[in-house]
């Protein structure tokens, strides 16, 4: 992760530990970290706890490890084969669309234009609203009979009939998808549109006065050029999509029937609806084990395209 | 330079973009000043019988001002107690050097990676035995927790933007190190202190699932658990509910738009998104 040592490495210039110095930074650091452990990496520990353990909210006195018990019931669920289906349609199409229409805005947005800080302004708007709330909206946009959406496509001629959209598993599945690439988009404008501000005006008129085309321009210069960049944010946001399911809260609770469910929002229900905590911190257990296996694969495969320089 | 569309092609992509973004909410708002009996039929402008009963109803029917006002206080707390924390550890990583530096920096980065969702039952549980179950006071330290890692970072890259010979100053004229960041550094950075607590507020007003499980009594809850009971039932009422909804988002919306330039470069600074 080229970046994140790239930000751990501009630190102030070196100067000799001494004890009493280091003992101040630690005085300045204590209050932030001990929150830190307190709230974020004592939770983790307490969840791998849970999730061998047979924890019912109800059911507080009849606490206790059940082995693998509450990972076998998952895995056994009729629901879990379409759970984890449904996650990997909703991280890659959302994050295909997401990526391909972020990078293009990005690149239009690029050379300044009158305005563009109003622009930027509002289409920065998705950034700072709710997810749970831009669910309810989409609901609503999306509604079989009094939604906008379907009343536009009718009248454009479009369709013949109403679209089910929140009603149909998989129509339901597109719905949540296109409001969570409307939601997502933002993050990759801003991030790729910072990348390409740094890409030096003189590599991009060497590459003119040789001749490259703006395609070539694009994949031989530009790309390799904020690589690294692309690398780190594309996996933060699988990241932040598999853990993202605030949208699909909104719009459809994970219905008709458990349709539109992905891992995490199945875990609120377990945790929520059904009140049974070892299922729920099972299920947070192997979204982290998945997503930490997916991070090496994904990481060792960026690495070895660079070197064999493709 | 990079313009395969020529300059109209560029500005109608532009602009499609922008319509699609911006249409949700302009929905919703329509929706919202529909008279209630209007609020079903599919007109997309608003017409001169356009009324703010459905925003009326909310205050009136429902307890939309105290949930807005526990929104408020819990954001606004939890945010300032997230700079003060964060200023300090910030301080400490942008102008210290110490054994295991690298480490707690990793340490920082790290909680960027662990899903905040598998929290919710510990956290639960804590508050459980801390007898902080449906208090604000307990949603705000959980809040607290959560930012403090991604706003440290982000107040430690605007730190390092100031020069050392700064507090260096400082402390020759008779300031300890402490005064020093609060009297001289701190005022320097104040654009990124502002960032940084705008994106913590935004963050702490929009959660959802924390307060879920923490808040049970009506008269604690924040204005997004108040929204998921107002939908409870099978049956919404959409303008009441488009109200509330425009409610909730106006405030970001409104911050985030005026401060877009600002936070834009801040966060991209900061690379991640918490």
């Amino acid at each position: 992760m080229d970046l994140m040592s790239a930000t751990m490495q501009g630190t102030t210039r070196k100067r000799p530990a001494s004890t009493s110095r280091m003992l101040k930074a630690l005085a300045f650091l204590a209050p932030a970290a001990v929150m830190i452990l307190i709230f974020v990496f004592y939770p983790v520990l307490r969840t791998v706890q849970l999730g061998f353990q047979n924890f019912n909210l109800f059911d507080q006195l009849n606490v206790g490890y059940n082995g693998l018990q509450n990972f076998r019931n998952l895995i056994n669920d009729p629901n879990f084969d379409r759970v984890l289906k449904n996650t990997f349609i909703w991280v890659f199409v959302s994050l295909f669309f997401q990526f391909t229409i972020g990078f293009g805005l990005a690149l239009l947005m690029k050379k300044k234009f009158k305005f563009i800080g109003i622009y930027q302004g509002l289409i920065f708007i998705p950034w700072a609203l709710s997810g749970f709330l831009m669910g309810l909206v989409w609901k609503w946009i999306f509604d079989e009979s009094f939604g906008v959406l379907n009343d536009a496509l009718l009248k454009l001629g479009l369709i013949d009939s109403r679209i089910p959209w929140l009603s149909n598993g998989n129509w339901g599945m597109a719905a949540v998808i296109i409001a969570n690439v409307w939601y997502g988009v933002t993050f990759f404008v801003i991030m790729i549109l910072a990348a390409l501000q740094g890409v030096p005006t003189e590599m991009l008129e060497a590459a003119e006065l040789d001749g490259a085309n703006r395609f070539q321009t694009l994949f031989q210069v530009i790309i390799p050029y904020i690589r690294a960049t692309l690398i780190l944010i594309v996996l933060l946001r699988i990241m932040w999509i598999t853990n993202f399911p605030d949208l699909i809260f909104g719009m459809t609770q994970g219905g008709p029937a458990g349709r539109t469910h992905i891992i995490s929002s199945w875990l609120i229900e377990k945790l929520t609806l059904d009140a049974d905590w070892g299922a729920a911190s099972a299920l947070g257990l192997m979204t982290m084990g998945i997503l930490f296996i997916f991070t090496i694969f994904y990481l060792m495969a960026t690495r070895l395209e660079k070197e064999s320089g493709v | 330079m990079w313009n395969v569309l020529g300059k109209s092609g560029k500005f109608t992509v532009l602009g499609i973009w922008l319509a699609f973004t911006v249409f949700p909410i302009y929905w919703m708002g329509l929706t919202s000043i529909k008279p209630k009996r209007e609020v079903n039929d599919l007109y997309y402008f608003p017409k001169s019988n356009a009324t703010l009963d459905s925003y009326r109803v909310l205050f009136k029917d429902y307890a939309f001002g105290v949930f807005l006002r526990n929104s408020l206080v819990v954001s606004l707390l939890a945010s300032f107690i997230v700079i003060c924390l964060g200023i300090l550890g910030a301080y400490a990583l942008a102008r210290y050097e110490f054994a295991g530096k690298s480490q707690v920096m990793l340490a920082f980065l790290a909680t960027q990676m662990i899903p905040g969702l598998i929290a919710l039952a510990p956290l639960y549980l804590l508050m459980q035995k801390l007898s902080l179950l449906n208090s604000l006071s307990g949603l705000i330290l959980c809040y607290v927790g959560g930012q403090v890692p991604f706003s440290t970072m982000m107040l430690r890259g605007f730190i390092q933007r100031i020069p050392p010979e700064l507090d260096e100053a400082a402390l020759i004229d008779g300031c300890n190190r402490f005064t020093a960041l609060f009297r001289v550094v701190a005022p320097v950075a104040l654009p990124g202190i502002a960032a940084t607590f705008i994106f913590s507020f935004v963050q702490c007003w929009n959660e959802l699932f924390l307060a879920m499980i923490l808040i049970d009594s009506e008269g604690n809850k924040t204005f997004p658990v108040a929204m998921r009971s107002f939908i409870g039932g099978y049956w919404i009422e959409w303008g009441s509910l488009s109200a509330a909804v425009m409610i909730g988002i106006v405030p970001t919306v409104v911050i985030f738009g005026l401060m877009s330039k600002f936070m834009i470069s801040g966060l991209s600074a900061g690379i991640v998104k918490g």
